[in-house]
């Protein structure tokens, strides 16, 4: 059959780019918001903004339901495995955006009680900037996500197998084994 | 009789320093004598309630002689009293009487001094680290503490995305 034959409402493509499309206007994101970036994440997801113009709208409380993360805020070593076993609960295929200066690096909280940055612990596919980001800016980064989702997604999620380094840096980063190092040497002199 | 007038007669032999600021009024008392003294205050001077046990490090203080102080505040809920009650103890082991056998709210307040300070309390039932999470091996109070960036971070896993 030549292509002159094909009828208009007929498309040509291949399964990946086919399941990909569908996958990245339909996210369903799962809202980890702990900080005042989730305020700002529920300014996107109402009218003003409207987060539903992007197919995101659908926030589900169940990571069972969801298949996107937003890490929205400061993460307390507390709450690590919390927000491990929720993304682990999440069903494939699935996405991490890591939204705020917090999330992505600790942010000013330098502190021994907070994470810095998820990445080091969880995958993360993208990350918003900003402290806290404007919804613009997220609407920005899920516009981004799915323009990786449309251009690198496959039907059986080959691409994520193949990421098998963390994301992040090491848990431990030079600039803290140094501080800790000196820690102790101030110790020693002073007994 | 005050409560401070009913100390200095009934532990005339001690070393207890008297203090005060305005309607703050504070004692030292050395170590040895607190769980005597607290009790005195609770059980024949009805200071009923404990209503915050903390501690300061003074590593590292001008003209301090010992390592750490410990605070309690008691309060009268018949008179409406205050009285601080501080005492010091000393490296490598800080060790003091568990006061939970007079204040039932001295179990948690003394759970956070050993978790911030390390001071450890013979005698409490439970004494486990309340706020910091269990694998944590650091006193995140003490002044040797860094300021920035440690974290306890050795018993979390590292997810990539190929295995989760």
């Amino acid at each position: 059959m030549a292509m002159k034959d094909v009828p208009d409402n007929i498309f040509m493509t291949s399964l990946d780019a086919a399941a990909s499309w569908a996958r990245s206007n339909s996210l369903w994101p799962m809202p980890f918001a702990t900080a005042c970036c989730g305020i700002e994440l529920m300014a996107t997801a109402s009218s003003r903004f409207d987060l539903a113009r992007f197919g995101a709208e659908v926030m589900r409380f169940s990571p069972r339901q969801c298949d996107l993360m937003i890490v929205a805020g400061r993460v307390v070593m507390k709450m690590l495995p919390v927000l491990q076993r929720i993304w682990l609960q999440m069903p494939e295929p699935k996405w991490c955006i890591s939204m705020g200066a917090c999330a992505c690096t600790g942010g000013v909280f330098d502190t021994y009680a907070v994470v810095q940055g998820v990445d080091r612990f969880i995958p993360v596919d993208l990350y918003v900037p900003g402290c806290p980001p404007r919804p613009e800016q997220l609407m920005a980064g899920i516009i981004a996500l799915q323009d990786k989702i449309k251009h690198g997604g496959t039907l059986n999620g080959t691409e994520f197998g193949k990421r098998t380094q963390p994301t992040g840096p090491t848990p431990y980063d030079l600039d803290e084994l140094i501080r800790i190092r000196e820690a102790n040497e101030k110790l020693i002199s002073l007994n | 009789m005050s409560a401070e007038d009913a100390l200095k007669s009934k532990f005339s032999g001690d070393e207890l320093a008297f203090s005060q600021f305005r309607d703050n009024h504070r004692v030292v008392v050395p170590a040895a004598k607190l769980f005597e003294i607290l009790a005195f205050l609770k059980n024949e001077q009805h200071f009923d309630m404990l209503a915050e046990v903390t501690a300061v490090d003074y590593l590292e203080y001008d003209g301090a002689k010992d390592r750490f102080g410990v605070v309690y505040v008691l309060v009268s809920t018949k008179s409406g009293e205050r009285l601080v009650i501080k005492t010091f103890v000393n490296d490598p082991e800080p060790l003091l009487p568990s006061v939970y056998s007079l204040w039932k709210s001295a179990d948690w307040l003394e759970r956070e001094v050993y978790d911030m300070f390390g001071i450890r309390f013979s005698g409490h039932p439970d004494l486990r680290r309340i706020l910091t999470p269990d694998e944590f091996t650091a006193y995140p109070l003490r002044k040797d503490y860094p300021l920035k960036g440690r974290g306890e971070r050795h018993n979390f896993p590292v997810l990539t995305r190929a295995e989760s």
